[in-house]
């Protein structure tokens, strides 16, 4: 049995992006996960949120939450990334000045949701945009 | 120590959660980059901070954190205050500055807890 939910994450309103994040973190709360499964998913899925909102003007994410696992896919019509691999790297960053002030930006996002993820999965055009897909196992 | 102690300490003011200061914490960190609490911390409670916007509550949210203290002199709006209320989460603010403050509750006691492996 699995639970699917689906967010729209506005691409104009910084103050509220970790709302979806902070909606699946009460969910797996509640229906009784791992808290360890449940914070891994939180910074993953909130990083990958605050992505959406910084670079690609918005998006949607579709969470499924199974009881072995918590698979979130993040689908924006941003500009892209023109190299993942180089974007993966802990410290490059093509995040504008403002971001910076507010606490991201700093080439550490990518390289979180790596950290706090047991599968990533990232497919990006330019000037098409991104579908991001990460897991994470619940921990029993 | 409880948060009424991180409190006295810092000779700080307590905006909202009122309700949790007989919570205990054990361990602290401080910073202003919220990918790097992100990144390098774990089972903290209180988080020390200088920068003001929603998502260092969200970032303390996702992190399971009880406290945080905005310091030298720093306030966070009502919208920020109303967000830390409805997570249980305890606001406090000193006019100290960073360092002062984490040198204060280190020397009272607080660590800074490692990740895990």
């Amino acid at each position: 049995m699995s639970i699917k939910l689906h967010f729209d994450v506005s691409g104009d309103d910084f103050t509220r992006a970790g709302e979806a994040s902070g909606k699946i973190k009460n969910t797996l709360k509640e229906l009784g996960f791992n808290p360890e499964t449940v914070r891994n998913v939180a910074i993953a899925m909130y990083e990958a949120e605050i992505n959406l909102v910084i670079h690609a003007g918005g998006g949607e994410i579709d969470v499924e939450i199974s009881p072995e696992a918590v698979t979130a896919v993040f689908k924006d019509e941003g500009p892209g990334i023109a190299d993942v691999e180089k974007a993966m790297q802990e410290g490059f960053s093509t995040a504008p000045d403002n971001v910076r002030n507010l606490g991201f930006g700093a080439g550490m996002g990518l390289p979180n949701i790596k950290r706090y993820s047991d599968e990533m999965d990232i497919k990006s055009t330019v000037g098409v945009g991104t579908v991001m897909t990460i897991k994470v196992l619940n921990k029993q | 120590m409880i948060i009424k102690d991180v409190a006295k300490i810092l000779d700080a003011e307590v905006l909202c959660g009122e309700e949790s200061l007989d919570r205990e914490v054990k361990s602290a960190c401080g910073s202003d980059m919220m990918s790097d609490v992100l990144a390098y911390v774990k089972n903290q409670a209180v988080l020390l901070t200088g920068l003001v916007n929603p998502q260092v509550i969200r970032t303390a949210e996702m992190m399971d954190m009880e406290c945080i203290v905005f310091v030298r002199g720093k306030r966070p709006d009502a919208a920020m205050i109303n967000l830390a209320e409805d997570r249980n989460m305890a606001i406090l603010c000193t006019k100290i500055d960073m360092f002062t403050a984490c040198g204060k509750l280190y020397e009272s006691g607080l660590r800074k807890q490692e990740r895990e492996a």
